[in-house]
């Protein structure tokens, strides 16, 4: 199955990237999305940085989710707006 | 009315639209503006960025949870992305209903949840360089009081 996975602020700078299309396992979850991309190298760990945080079709994650075919996964920052 | 854009916004028109859509005895209004001083350092200007989607979702969850806690008429939120000056104007949040408590209180509530909640990020030109913010302890104190 395949997901769009987004990035966004400092992440989308650091890693050069503010969208990618990764193809997972049928019935991955976001763990092993996570786990895929911080395989790619040494820059991709930031995303296991504890303050990253996740939404799954534009909601936010607290916890592991599995993805289905299509979704669309964000990693992000702690907001700074207003 | 949930609108996140680059251009600026003109106030009067803002407030006159809270007005028309609804028969208020109070609104109130906030207006953040770009600051030229943070953490000691000299501010010349932002870059906003949101998550074009999500952002404007979550604005219209928290406007809704203040219409949920406040007999609250309409709410109002514009919030600027892309670069901004400073003294350059980066949100509005208006509110009426029939009383002042409400409108003040919802559109604090209002202000405070988007600090900490909705999905913009800022980043700050200094003389020095060019740094993404960090979220402060400040802001989650604000919101936990409601």
């Amino acid at each position: 199955m395949q997901v769009n996975v987004l990035f966004f602020a400092r992440l989308k700078e650091q890693l050069g990237c503010s969208s990618l299309s990764l193809e997972l396992a049928e019935g991955s979850n976001t763990t092993q999305l996570k786990a895929e991309l911080v395989s790619k190298g040494e820059q991709w760990t930031i995303l296991e940085e504890s303050s990253v945080l996740m939404a799954v079709n534009q909601q936010h994650i607290s916890d592991v989710k599995s993805l289905a075919n299509g979704d669309e996964v964000a990693f992000f920052p702690p907001v700074t707006g207003g | 009315m949930i609108r996140v854009q680059t251009d600026d916004f003109n106030v009067g028109d803002e407030y006159q639209a809270l007005r028309n859509r609804a028969s208020a005895g109070a609104i109130v209004f906030f207006v953040g503006l770009v600051r030229d001083m943070n953490l000691g350092e000299q501010v010349k200007g932002l870059h906003l960025e949101h998550y074009p989607g999500m952002t404007e979702s979550q604005l219209e969850a928290i406007v809704e949870q203040a219409k949920q806690r406040w007999p609250i008429q309409d709410a109002s939120v514009v919030h600027r992305v892309g670069d901004l000056d400073v003294s350059d104007q980066i949100v509005f949040v208006g509110v009426n209903s029939a009383h002042r408590e409400a409108s003040f209180e919802a559109c604090h509530f209002i202000m405070d949840y988007l600090k900490t909640q909705a999905t913009f990020w800022k980043k700050e030109r200094t003389n020095n360089n060019d740094t993404w913010l960090d979220a402060r302890e400040s802001d989650l104190e604000a919101k936990s009081k409601w």
